[in-house]
């Protein structure tokens, strides 16, 4: 351990939810998107699920919103060390837009791809199982353009930048392909609680 | 160079800006190395660059960050992302600047106790994306500490002559918090969004700052680098949609 001379760190908290080497960030949410925010309305904001499914598809606003609501309440947590606690997102698991599409039984792994072309890769079970989201909401509201409104991927057990904004669609591939920040040294994975920043943490 | 696309269906409308331009080692991302503190300069009265030697330091590009650890008596580490704000040398030295965070348990560290002599420990440099190699004539837009990485930029092509284009356009609230006020040429144009020197104008950064660097495009256009705070970025990236710079040449770094 190399102590730090003279370094005593803020108050330490008994916070079991908060992940190794991150912090509460509080009431701040932080906007880290390398791109120029779009200038993207509901009406034309549109998800499609293509690749190793049985039936590509490609939803709209009023479409996707005919799917059975779904909320997420919990935490989540950016590479950049800040953890957010006690958020609430609206929208629709990740799960009912698979299973329109019927996932060819191949596939491993996602593409998630936004409409500013963004690119992030994950692991299919990181996107299944009730644990991944299109969300539209935040706090009861709708998702603001700076946080990837109209809609966002949400993967909260990932690092944030899994949780691509302005989400256009997911591909189904049966092998990992590295997305925008994956290409740029972020670990393939991201799992907070292991502490996969970059790639070979 | 290549681009790739995730999807053979999908054609984003907007496109995204390239992606990084170079190949990012994956040992030194996964090294935490020792840096140790060589000197302290003040630039303004809330914002001071240390200077650390790390002896194995395997070069950077200007606009690359690293991520800095501290560690406390009990084992408690807090560790944080930093743009380099020195340009690349060959000697294993590398310079940040660091704002005093109200709060701040790393800045606060830093401008409170560190010393020469002291260590802490780096890991880098991290990420392509906002990286500028020198090859491209950049337009560089910062404000407060939003400079640091663009003033890599700018020492590097000091340091190696180049004379490929760049304007950088920096706002600070006034005169007294310009961070490396004095080594500013002529490329720099200041703005000052609340008191300014006797007779210069004050007020936000504008159209007018952008319109003589757009008058004068250069051949290829010119690549984009905004750094800030989100409410700055947010502005500068739609004053620059609206100059007419391509959305998919505009590279941000956002505080946080």
């Amino acid at each position: 351990m190399n102590v730090t001379r003279g370094f005593t760190g803020r108050a330490r908290v008994d916070n079991p939810g908060l992940p190794p080497g991150q912090y509460d960030a509080g009431d701040d949410w932080p906007v880290l998107s390398a791109e120029v925010t779009p200038d993207l309305s509901p009406a034309d904001w549109t998800f499609r699920i293509d690749g190793l499914v049985r039936e590509p598809r490609t939803w709209g606003w009023d479409e996707a919103h005919t799917l059975p609501e779904s909320a997420y309440e919990g935490d989540i947590h950016c590479v950049t060390s800040w953890s957010k606690f006690g958020v609430r997102f609206g929208g629709v698991s990740l799960d009912a837009f698979l299973d329109a599409v019927g996932v060819h039984a191949s596939a491993t792994h996602a593409v998630a791809y936004a409409h500013t072309g963004y690119t992030t890769n994950l692991p299919l079970a990181d996107l299944t199982g009730g644990r991944a989201w299109i969300a539209w909401e935040y706090d009861g509201k709708p998702l603001a353009a700076e946080h990837g409104g109209p809609a966002r991927l949400l993967v909260p057990h990932l690092y944030f930048w899994k949780s691509a904004k302005w989400i256009a669609g997911l591909s189904l591939l049966d092998h990992d392909e590295p997305g925008f920040w994956e290409q740029n040294g972020y670990h393939e994975r991201g799992n907070p609680w292991e502490e996969q920043r970059y790639s070979g943490d | 160079m290549t681009e790739t696309t995730a999807s053979p269906v999908f054609v984003p409308p907007t496109r995204f800006a390239v992606p990084g331009r170079i190949a990012v080692s994956n040992r030194t991302a996964a090294v935490w190395q020792t840096a140790t503190l060589t000197e302290i300069r003040r630039e303004t009265p809330h914002a001071a660059t240390f200077r650390f030697a790390v002896p194995a330091w395997a070069g950077h590009l200007p606009g690359q960050h690293l991520m800095l650890r501290l560690t406390a008596g009990d084992g408690y580490t807090a560790q944080r992302h930093y743009s380099l704000a020195s340009a690349p040398d060959d000697e294993g030295h590398v310079e940040l600047t660091l704002d005093h965070v109200e709060g701040g348990e790393v800045s606060g560290w830093f401008h409170t106790r560190a010393r020469p002599g002291d260590r802490v420990e780096v890991r880098g440099p991290l990420s392509g994306f906002f990286a500028w190699p020198g090859d491209r004539p950049a337009l560089l837009i910062g404000a407060g500490s939003g400079v640091v990485p663009l003033m890599s930029m700018v020492r590097h092509r000091r340091a190696r002559a180049l004379d490929v284009p760049l304007r950088l356009l920096v706002s600070a609230r006034g005169p007294e918090e310009l961070i490396y006020a004095r080594e500013y040429g002529a490329e720099t144009t200041p703005v000052f969004t609340r008191r300014g020197p006797a007779g210069a104008p004050v007020g936000r950064l504008g159209a007018a700052h952008l319109r003589p660097v757009f008058e004068e495009l250069p051949a290829g256009g010119w690549e984009a680098y905004v750094c800030g705070s989100n409410a700055f970025a947010e502005h500068a990236s739609r004053l620059l949609v609206a100059a007419g710079q391509p959305v998919d040449r505009i590279r941000i770094e956002r505080f946080g």
